[in-house]
């Protein structure tokens, strides 16, 4: 296992909500991370962020990661879920909110 | 890129699909695709974009940056 690839592992399994996006939920640098973030935020989800481009390895070690190759990118519970289109398609279906549900703050 | 080869890589991995391209943005560069096969059958989420991302060959995340994608099997 790469540096890498340890790295990315250590944090999907330390956080339960991970979004790893170009910018910070303030200050997204891309309309998709920007989407995703707006997505969690509608869902209620206390989420950890990890911006990729203050990191060039984990930006290029992502994406084999998870076998996607772009950014945003959903984890929760340690697993990929999907990047921006399949979180407005799972929200939009009711299910990401469901996934969520258990880590919602109240 | 234009819409026209967006569609025609999709169509040469999944010769049933429905492929539906809108621009986003007048630039060719930013687009909807809106893809219906069914090979999607039986597939996650994650496992139908990336069907679609073979088919593209790479070229999501690189030269086809901001290609908004939706799937969905045939009704």
């Amino acid at each position: 296992m790469s540096d890498a690839n340890a790295r990315i592992s250590q944090i999907v399994n330390e956080h339960d909500i991970v979004l790893f996006m170009k910018g910070t939920p303030l200050f997204p640098q891309c309309g998709f991370s920007s989407k995703a973030v707006a997505i969690l935020e509608h869902c209620g989800a206390d989420f950890e962020s990890v911006d990729v481009l203050q990191d060039m390895e984990v930006r290029q070690g992502i994406k084999a990661y998870s076998d996607w190759p772009t950014i945003p990118q959903l984890y929760v519970k340690g697993e990929f879920v999907g990047g921006s289109d399949i979180m407005m398609e799972m929200y939009e279906a009711g299910e990401l909110q469901e996934m969520l549900a258990d880590k919602v703050a109240k | 890129m234009p819409a026209a080869e967006i569609e025609a890589l999709i169509r040469a991995a999944l010769p049933d699909a429905e492929v539906e391209i809108v621009p986003l943005v007048d630039d060719g560069d930013h687009y909807r695709a809106h893809v219906v096969s069914h090979a999607f059958a039986g597939k996650s989420r994650v496992q139908q974009h990336k069907l679609v991302y073979e088919a593209l060959g790479g070229r999501m995340g690189g030269e086809l940056h901001a290609l908004q994608l939706t799937t969905a099997l045939p009704n």
